[in-house]
């Protein structure tokens, strides 16, 4: 138990991460898709703080700005203390070192051209953590470690399954020994069967390298499985920010509480008798977002003040925050 | 003390470390084995291998002196004095083919592997880096482009002369742009992918980026282009031996040679047509060598092919 655990690693203000739309022949910029608009959230030492919304709402894009992947528009990322966002990309070697990332598609997120020995070894390499026997061996150690037998060492992504791949996928996130790793939708694109088998490997591997996760999902029922708070994105903003079991106890921005009822429950009598909210409308485009919040055209209790205003992030008692008015 | 060793052996687990044996990178071997099994790629590589020892130990292989002329046996028909012929000026064919391989393989080669290397790095450097970067190598390609590939190489050979190295030159200068676009769009759609996002977000430098992990996934569709582009280069040199920029009249080359007999196609036709087959069959052998090479690296036909 080294370090408090309530110790903040990683602290995201107001981040901002515009795509500019380009067009015509001399590619003026005509506008901004506003992926990111001023999010700003925390998570502590060990903790795992969920990051739910639907697709295009930006939690990729949060994801990858905190891994320097993107330069964010405006905004600070720190993390341990360090202020990120504008240290040059030859200086921020230490820091990548300290951060992992395990991908959606495990199809997609390993170089078919490479054995899964050596993807693994990619990490140790370029940080020169080993070399030689020693990093045959280091290799091996993060095969056993998630669970896969390394004399499979030598094969090719494409020998591997899904469940297989992310493994490997995992084991490359670790191989740094990171303090912190981002899962973006590590889960999302497997069998249900190999679901349960890699969360579980995830909360293991947490448990026994004392790991702190932003784990970015869609699917809330895993994110209250493993997460310790519970942040909900929407088009770009985040309106609900708490503890995860709060969360689903209370939650009380009108968008969570209509993602919550699209979660089915496994009881018959409670699925029939319950209140389900179908949201009305499609997710307007983060190119041209709704004035106000964002969340106002498809609300059922929007009011005036909430087609002009941004509601801000408030606190709403025991670490529960939430941007409504209504709420 | 060794039967403690061995007790502890038997008590644990195979993938003990004490035990565990690092696999074997083999992946040259596989390679080397999937391309030997197939009889295509085999025979590309004989082709291959028959006309490099062609080039290399001519003296030796050539039953005359290719320039020597005797204008007492001219256009003499296939014999066993004069195997493939004499031609317009009493040459023999033969000859001729086996000293034209050095040219001809040499100009073909050099040419498609420099025009290759230069046009591939330039496109992969524009899909990585982007921006400025990019703006300045594509339309320095387009601009290439935008020159006929003929009037680009007497322009070039009219600035510095001729000769084979400058033909050479201009004939890899005149593939760049084909590279370079192609591998511009294939490390561009390669480069959103995750494995490429992982590699950067570990601290994966950019050159390494670009090695290991776009350019590997990106040369297979090129591989194939580039033997392809070796017939076109040699009749290309051809065309610009006759224009009197390339290859100095007695010196044998397969280009001049077809050159030369297509004035003769009526009444002797073979003397363009043995050389246009040696072509055809240099061509043959590296497509056949190359598209062997792109499915023995493809690591998802593992065990299929």
């Amino acid at each position: 138990m080294n370090g408090k655990t309530d110790e903040i690693l990683l602290e995201v203000q107001d981040l901002k991460m515009y795509f500019p739309i380009l067009r015509g022949l001399l590619r003026r910029r005509v506008g901004d898709i506003k992926a990111v608009d001023g999010v700003s959230f925390f998570v502590r030492r060990r903790e795992t703080l969920g990051l739910v919304g639907e697709s295009g709402c930006g939690k990729t894009t949060v994801g990858r700005c905190v891994l320097r992947l993107y330069q964010p528009t405006a905004g600070t990322i720190k993390f341990n203390g360090t202020d990120i966002t504008k240290i040059p990309e030859g200086k921020l070697k230490p820091i990548r070192r300290e951060i992992g990332a395990i991908f959606q598609d495990p199809f997609s997120s390993l170089n078919p051209r490479q054995t899964a020995g050596s993807i693994v070894a990619d990490p140790l390499r370029v940080h020169n953590l080993a070399s030689g026997r020693d990093l045959d061996e280091r290799v091996a150690q993060l095969f056993r470690m998630v669970g896969l037998d390394p004399r499979m060492a030598d094969r090719v992504p494409h020998e591997f399954s899904g469940g297989q791949r992310q493994r490997i996928g995992i084991a490359r996130a670790l191989a740094s020994q990171p303090s912190f790793v981002i899962c973006d939708e590590p889960i999302s694109a497997l069998d249900v069967s190999i679901q349960a088998q890699i969360i579980n490997l995830l909360e293991e591997l947490q448990e026994k390298l004392g790991l702190t996760y932003l784990f970015i999902a869609h699917d809330l029922a895993v994110v209250q499985h493993i997460s310790n708070r519970i942040a909900v994105m929407y088009l770009g903003r985040i309106v609900e920010i708490t503890s995860s079991d709060e969360l689903y106890d209370n939650p009380l921005h009108p968008y969570t509480k209509a993602l919550l009822s699209a979660v089915p429950v496994p009881d018959p009598k409670v699925e029939k008798t319950r209140r389900r909210i179908i949201l009305k409308g499609e997710v307007p485009s983060p190119a041209t977002p709704p004035p106000g919040c964002h969340f106002h055209p498809r609300c059922e209790i929007a009011t005036g003040e909430c087609t002009e205003h941004v509601p801000p992030l408030r606190d709403v008692g025991g670490g529960h925050y939430v941007a409504c008015f209504k709420a | 003390m060794q039967e403690k060793d061995l007790k502890n052996k038997l008590a644990e687990p195979s993938t003990d470390e004490e035990t565990f044996v690092p696999p074997h990178h083999s992946e040259w071997k596989r390679i080397g084995r999937v391309f030997l099994r197939r009889p295509i790629s085999l025979i590309g590589l004989i082709i291959v291998a028959i006309l490099v020892i062609m080039a290399i130990f001519a003296p030796w292989i050539a039953p005359y002196d290719p320039l020597k002329t005797n204008p007492l046996n001219k256009f003499a028909p296939i014999s066993s004095e004069h195997w493939l012929g004499t031609d317009q000026l009493g040459r023999d064919v033969f000859s001729r083919i086996v000293y034209g391989a050095r040219t001809s393989l040499t100009v073909g080669i050099i040419a498609v592997a420099t025009g290759g290397v230069i046009g591939m790095a330039m496109g992969l450097a524009a899909a990585y880096f982007g921006g400025w970067v990019s703006a300045i190598i594509m339309r320095f390609t387009d601009a290439i482009m935008a020159l006929p590939g003929l009037i680009l190489i007497l322009l070039i050979s009219g600035l510095v002369g001729g000769g084979i190295p400058i033909v050479t030159f201009a004939l890899a200068f005149g593939s760049i742009p084909g590279n370079c676009r192609m591998m511009y769009g294939q490390a561009l759609s390669i480069k959103q992918r995750d494995y490429v996002m992982a590699a950067r977000a570990m601290g994966m430098s950019s050159s390494r980026v670009m090695l290991t992990q776009i350019f590997p996934n990106a040369f297979a569709p090129l591989l194939v282009g580039m033997t392809m582009a070796l017939g076109t280069v040699v009749l290309a040199e051809a065309g610009l031996s006759y224009l009197g920029i390339g290859i100095t009249p007695p010196t044998p080359s397969w280009g001049v040679m077809v050159n030369d007999g297509q004035k003769f196609l009526m009444t002797d036709p073979k003397l363009s047509l043995i050389p246009g087959a040696a072509i055809m069959i240099m061509v043959f052998g590296f497509n056949m060598a190359g598209d062997g090479l792109r499915d023995a690296i493809d690591p998802t036909l593992r065990g299929i092919v």
